[in-house]
């Protein structure tokens, strides 16, 4: 075991439920002197200590001593109204539908703009765009670290004419596009704008969501370019270029999904996730921009876990902590700041290899509680994730899962449903303080910037994710067909990339090196290089060099130059 | 004479960055008494090479995600076997799809483990193939 691991974590003693200071009434300790004890003695528990899948205590019943100090008006409220636990809009999926957004992305440009006017097709809402690794890390298709990835998790953009590909005959007026890049968002997004542009749609009006969640990848999901210092620098620039160009765009989505993934709890997730969110605001404040301008086209991407309650418990959680940190740490004024807006996918890593049909199920109810912990977007993964990107066919069975809770199971009828379980309420207040015991300690560090630096969230996330494996091969928690009830199955048929996207892609960035102006790709590579040296907001001149064909390569390779590169120091 | 400790590299190529199976991996074999290196993210096979020669290793484990796997396990094994490393043992572990594993055993990965494979196995497999 290594040094860094014998460092105590919260994540390994959980908090003490608030149960155990309750003061049950009369009628309940007559319950548990002559209903439980008997049955207990007779009949003991499956389990000497029943947990979330986050390894959190759950007690047996929840009744209304759970509950003492809370209070339905203040704690709860209405929907549409702080704190917003009830949700952010009055008559939330009565009014509208969560928008059914699934990811997608594959091959180049083309393949992918095929999929996406399917999807559409089938009654899908609004679009979401997975990346290629390389895309994803700023280089071109053609660069030698590209070799064997171009394409596979995701559409290979390296230019403004990949981007022009990708949404032809998609009227980015009308659609809603969600972008997930990270390190190169400023870049991927300044293409986006250059083809609105091009189609005449207004900037004005446009919506969608750019991922531009740098620091959740310096703790887990670790596709990052550049330092932090002038990461965040480029996130500010597009949070100032958005209030001023793009008022309907989230400039943000500010994810937990990837630190969820990585293996952290439902309640480190939530922490690390909006502890993220002041950082952005902190850092936005101190560019002189306006919370109130600004903190409205921020949004939030939570993950979807199997522990039903406590995932419902973690979005109701987000909302009422939000609420409190605008208003009380940033004298926010408008509602718009107050109400957290997220987006859900289910969770990835949930999702078994074996008896991989299973993973519909599991992915069903996942949805159902993101549905019921009042998502405004939702994306369900496809039964075959573990194995690799989607069929057409398992991708039409995800979407149908959603359309399925939406049109035939009566959840969206009426507006948090769960609102007033003595469960849901005391689970939702325990998140909810477990998430500011870590936010505050990320505040005594110094803010999450510095607790990246020390290693910290990222510490937390390992411990946690290597209990839970542990867990799982001592079989205290089972996985379906993977730990238990094992059976021998057929081989699932899997989509397979078309090995000729690299040749394609190579074969398009040689015709366009040739057939742009080079000497204008080199001056206003030079005005990107001399602005970012200085102080000023590089998304004009992103924008620049983006419509002057220059690669997605050569714009990062620019900012590289002036900004170096990050490595971190891998903890294990 | 205590026995030499089993000596392992566990290694991340290609540009993915998910690290969370690489790093349960690396600590259960360090758990289980082996001397476990981690190389850290990205790593192109000539670096993996190299730090195996360097390092010394019995067994090589990758992880990989991405679905690079059929463009960067055949470049290392080739590496690998240039460098006179072939006694190696090199496993793999990731989003493998069934159908390419034939291909990877063919160019030497001695196993590839799939999701849902506990450490346990990983453990027993690594010791069973030391010992013969």
């Amino acid at each position: 075991m290594s040094a860094d691991s014998k460092v105590s974590t919260q994540t390994v003693a959980p908090l003490h439920p608030s149960s155990t200071n309750r003061k049950p009434s009369d009628k309940e300790k007559s319950w548990a002197e002559n209903t439980l004890r008997p049955t207990l003695a007779k009949n003991p528990e499956r389990q000497a200590e029943f947990t979330t899948i986050s390894a959190y205590p759950i007690q047996r019943l929840y009744t209304p001593a759970d509950l003492s100090g809370w209070d339905a008006e203040r704690d709860l409220g209405y929907p549409g109204e702080p704190p917003y636990t009830r949700g952010i809009h009055s008559t939330m999926h009565r009014g509208r539908l969560w928008t059914m957004r699934q990811f997608a992305g594959f091959g180049a440009a083309e393949d992918t703009n095929q999929r996406f006017r399917y999807l559409l097709s089938q009654g899908q809402t609004g679009l979401s765009t997975a990346f290629d690794l390389p895309t994803l890390m700023g280089y071109d298709s053609d660069h030698p670290l590209s070799e064997g990835e171009v394409g596979k998790c995701g559409v290979a953009i390296s230019s403004l004419a990949d981007m022009e590909v990708l949404f032809d005959k998609i009227p980015l007026a009308n659609v809603t596009t969600s972008m997930t890049i990270n390190s190169p968002a400023a870049v991927i997004w300044a293409m986006y704008l250059a083809v609105a542009e091009k189609q005449g749609a207004d900037w004005k009006k446009i919506s969608g969501t750019l991922q531009n969640d740098i620091l959740k990848e310096y703790i887990a999901q670790k596709e990052y370019i550049y330092p932090p210092e002038p990461s965040m620098r480029l996130v500010i620039d597009t949070f100032e270029f958005g209030v001023k160009n793009t008022p309907k765009f989230n400039t943000i989505s500010i994810s937990g999904y990837h630190i969820r993934e990585a293996g952290s709890t439902a309640i480190q997730e939530l922490a690390f996730t909006l502890r993220d969110g002041l950082e952005y605001v902190e850092w936005g404040m101190r560019r002189g921009l306006d919370v109130d301008e600004f903190v409205p086209q921020l949004s939030f991407f939570f993950n979807a876990h199997n522990d039903f309650f406590e995932e419902i418990a973690k979005y109701r959680a987000a909302r009422r902590i939000w609420h409190k940190a605008m208003v009380e740490r940033y004298k926010s004024q408008n509602p718009r700041s107050w109400a957290l807006r997220f987006h859900t996918q289910t969770a990835g890593c949930s999702l078994t290899a074996q008896q991989p049909y299973n993973n519909v199920v599991r992915t069903a109810i996942q949805a159902l509680a993101a549905v019921l912990g009042g998502t405004q977007s939702l994306h369900t993964n496809s039964l075959d994730e573990a194995w690799a990107l989607p069929t057409e066919f398992a991708a039409t069975i995800a979407l149908r899962t959603q359309q399925i809770i939406a049109h035939e199971t009566g959840v969206a009828n009426t507006v948090d449903a769960l609102g007033g379980s003595y469960f849901v309420e005391t689970l939702t207040n325990e998140v909810e303080r477990g998430a500011w015991d870590y936010i505050e300690k990320i505040d005594a560090l110094g803010g999450m910037v510095a607790a990246i630096e020390r290693g910290y969230p990222q510490r937390e996330i390992s411990e946690a994710s290597y209990r839970y494996q542990m867990e799982v091969d001592k079989k205290e928690k089972i996985i379906v067909g993977v730990n238990d009830f094992v059976t021998k199955e057929k081989p699932l048929e899997t989509l397979q990339i078309d090995e000729t996207v690299a040749a394609r892609q190579a074969e398009r960035l040689s015709k366009l090196r040739t057939e742009r102006s080079s000497d204008e790709v080199a001056r206003r590579l030079s005005a990107l290089r001399k602005a970012a040296q200085g102080t000023e907001n590089l998304m004009p001149y992103l924008f620049d060099a983006v419509k002057s064909y220059a690669t997605l390569g050569e714009i990062c390779d620019a900012m590289r130059e002036v900004f170096g590169t990050y490595e971190e120091i891998a903890i294990t | 004479m205590p026995e030499k400790k089993i000596r392992v590299l566990i290694a991340k190529p290609g540009l993915d960055g998910h690290d969370r199976g690489a790093k349960i991996i690396a600590r259960a074999l360090r758990d289980a008494g082996m001397e476990v290196i981690y190389t850290g993210l990205r790593q192109t096979p000539e670096m993996i090479a190299s730090a195996a020669v360097q390092e010394d290793v019995d067994v090589i484990g990758l992880s990989i995600l991405s679905g690079a796997h059929n463009t960067l396990c055949p470049q290392l094994m080739s590496l690998l076997r240039d460098k006179g490393m072939d006694d190696v043992t090199v496993v793999l572990g990731g989003i493998i799809p069934e159908a390419d594993i034939p291909a990877l055993k063919k160019v030497g990965i001695a196993e590839i483990f799939l999701p849902g494979t506990s450490t346990q196995d990983i453990v027993q497999f690594i010791h069973k193939r030391l010992a013969q």
